[in-house]
């Protein structure tokens, strides 16, 4: 046994060095999008439409304003914030994977001078475009139904970009531990689904005791999308937690800043791992 | 060899998976133009080591340099001068034939008009021509053997690493393989290759390394290698044990191996040795052939063979 010329796994943590060459596998998905794109736009067009219709109009019916605001009002930022959420976590858990375990892109890309973490970065943009893209056709369907009430909105792209990062990142490190595609059940039915319901997107946090409403807001990322999107879509926030406006907003963006920035770097560390052994 | 400049070197390489070493310690050097073979039985470590040699997987320990350039260090340099057709078939199954192609040169930054000349030149060469807008599920498993060697050739590598490249192939798909194997050899493209077909190795390969569980155990020229370990003719016959004590006697040099209800003997004197033996002695389902690589695979790395 010679000690001498044992190195330190190469694998080990740090801070991914990324290059233009992300922007390639960027492109890659991009092709295939482009190629498949009626089948793609379709539900993310139809999705919020029965929202809109079911929640707004139907349910919406029996249920007093909310905050001043129609309960349609009220709900549809929220639906963008769901589109960002599902366009990035399917796309990065699921789309992810599949390109990665049974398909071998990612083997067959990392041959090429682009790097495994380049090719990680490139899923998470993505990720972020598709969530954009999905929030976005949503932004046009609430505007169709006169649903937006602040010039602010021009922002959901931007928001949607960042906040799809987050998901991206987050659905990344599921990937990267997820021993077959099954196991995305998990955090399907355990992490995004909750949050469907406990973000504050079909009713008001306030309505929650300050416990729930702490919980929502420390540990839920969609919490801050939500407050970020109904801040710029409907003009106003909730008083979560008794924050005043100002205040809730500046912490929700600095919220899926961090957030972002740590996951961003642990996904990549752990798909390098997983794919590098 | 003309030019004896040294393009791979490997100075006790090493990969270990867990408690497992897949690659153990091994040393070689391969030469500007050159092909060379790794042969080896299933988990020999030829893949582990291919894969090193194009950064795939890290080694665990030792040196390994492509064009004095670090598999440690200097990856993206290595892999932009080499080639790969790995073991799996890993085409872009969203996109079609010369998508493939043109994608796959876009990871290289070669410009798109560059890249859709290069991916047709590649297509009619492997007579992929008519395929050009077919998805990769509608193509045969020869025609995406062929693809993956011409999307190694995209970048017009230095270095080619071919992972098994004819496994599945019909002989019509193989010597087209084989056909662009001696091409490029000419251009001074140097070859590492990997297979399990004795043949295809004695005929493209300059130089031979077979591997067993993770280590090099034998180099050499394919002749060679053959001279060495097995001689000249193999004379197979039907086992029977009365007949073993006259056979030995025959040849007492010879070496006996015993596969099933076969025996093989070999012996390193010259032609005709055999054929003297077999005027004296009448036997039945007697075979005399040339000594071939395989037998030099069998010798050193067969298992259930058995020295009488």
């Amino acid at each position: 046994m010679t000690s001498t010329n044992i190195r330190r796994s190469p694998a080990r943590f740090s801070i991914p060095k990324l290059t233009y060459r992300v922007w390639k596998v960027w492109h890659r998905n991009f092709d295939v999008f482009m190629k498949t794109i009626k089948v793609n736009f379709l539900p993310s067009l139809l999705e919020p439409i029965l929202y809109l219709l079911a929640f707004g109009y139907g349910l919406g019916g029996f249920i007093q304003n909310i905050g001043g605001q129609p309960y349609i009002n009220f709900i549809a930022p929220a639906l963008v914030a769901i589109a960002v959420m599902n366009g990035a976590f399917f796309e990065c858990t699921f789309g992810s994977f599949v390109r990665m375990y049974y398909q071998k892109t990612f083997d067959a890309i990392v041959a090429t001078p682009v790097s495994v973490e380049e090719v990680v970065a490139g899923e998470l943009l993505w990720g972020a475009t598709r969530a954009t893209i999905n929030a976005t056709i949503v932004l046009i369907v609430i505007a169709v139904f006169g649903l937006i009430a602040s010039p602010l909105f021009l922002l959901v792209p931007l928001i949607a970009f960042f906040g799809g990062l987050m998901f991206a990142s987050i659905a990344m490190c599921f990937t990267a531990l997820a021993p077959d595609i099954d196991f995305f059940n998990y955090p399907s039915f355990l992490f995004v689904t909750p949050m469907l319901f406990l973000s504050g997107t079909f009713f008001p946090l306030t309505s929650l005791p300050s416990a729930a409403q702490a919980t929502a807001m420390g540990v839920l990322p969609l919490t801050h999308i939500v407050n970020i999107a109904r801040g710029v879509v409907a003009g106003h926030t909730e008083a979560i937690l008794g924050l005043n406006p100002q205040m809730l907003l500046p912490i929700s963006i600095a919220w899926i800043v961090l957030v972002t920035i740590f996951f961003f770097i642990v996904s990549i560390n752990l798909m390098k791992k997983r794919l590098t052994g | 060899m003309s030019s004896q400049e040294v393009l791979i070197e490997a100075h006790g390489l090493t990969k270990k998976f867990d408690d497992f070493t897949a690659v153990d310690h091994i040393d070689f050097k391969v030469y500007k133009g050159e092909c060379v073979g790794f042969l080896g039985p299933n988990g020999a470590g030829k893949t582990t080591t291919v894969r090193m040699m194009y950064c795939f997987l890290p080694p665990t320990s030792g040196e390994l340099k492509l064009a004095g350039l670090s598999v440690n260090k200097q990856c993206r340099e290595i892999k932009s001068i080499v080639g790969v057709a790995p073991q799996e078939e890993n085409l872009d199954p969203d996109f079609t034939v010369t998508k493939n192609l043109t994608v796959y040169a876009r990871y290289f930054d070669i410009p798109k008009d560059e890249a859709l000349k290069r991916a047709n030149e590649q297509l009619k060469f492997f007579q992929l021509e008519e395929k050009r807008e077919v998805p990769i599920a509608a193509l045969s498993t020869g025609m995406k053997r062929r693809l993956i060697f011409a999307r190694a050739l995209l970048n017009q590598p230095q270095i080619l690493l071919l992972d098994e490249p004819t496994t599945g192939l019909d002989p019509q798909a193989r010597h087209l393989a084989w056909d662009e194997v001696r091409n490029l050899k000419k251009k001074q493209v140097t070859i590492i290759l990997t297979t399990h077909y004795m043949d295809e190795a004695a005929v493209l390969c300059d130089r031979i390394l077979i591997m067993d569980r993770g280590k090099i155990i034998e180099e050499g020229k394919p002749a060679e290698l053959v001279r060495k370990h097995i001689g000249e003719e193999v004379l197979e016959v039907d086992y029977d044990e009365k007949l073993l004590p006259t056979l030995k006697e025959a040849f007492p040099d010879a070496r006996f191996e015993r596969l099933g209800d076969r025996m093989q003997i070999f012996t390193d004197k010259p032609h005709g040795v055999f054929e003297g033996f077999l005027k004296e002695h009448s036997m039945q389902n007697v075979t005399i052939r040339t000594a071939n690589l395989e037998d030099v695979f069998l010798k050193l790395t067969g298992r259930g063979l058995r020295e009488e």
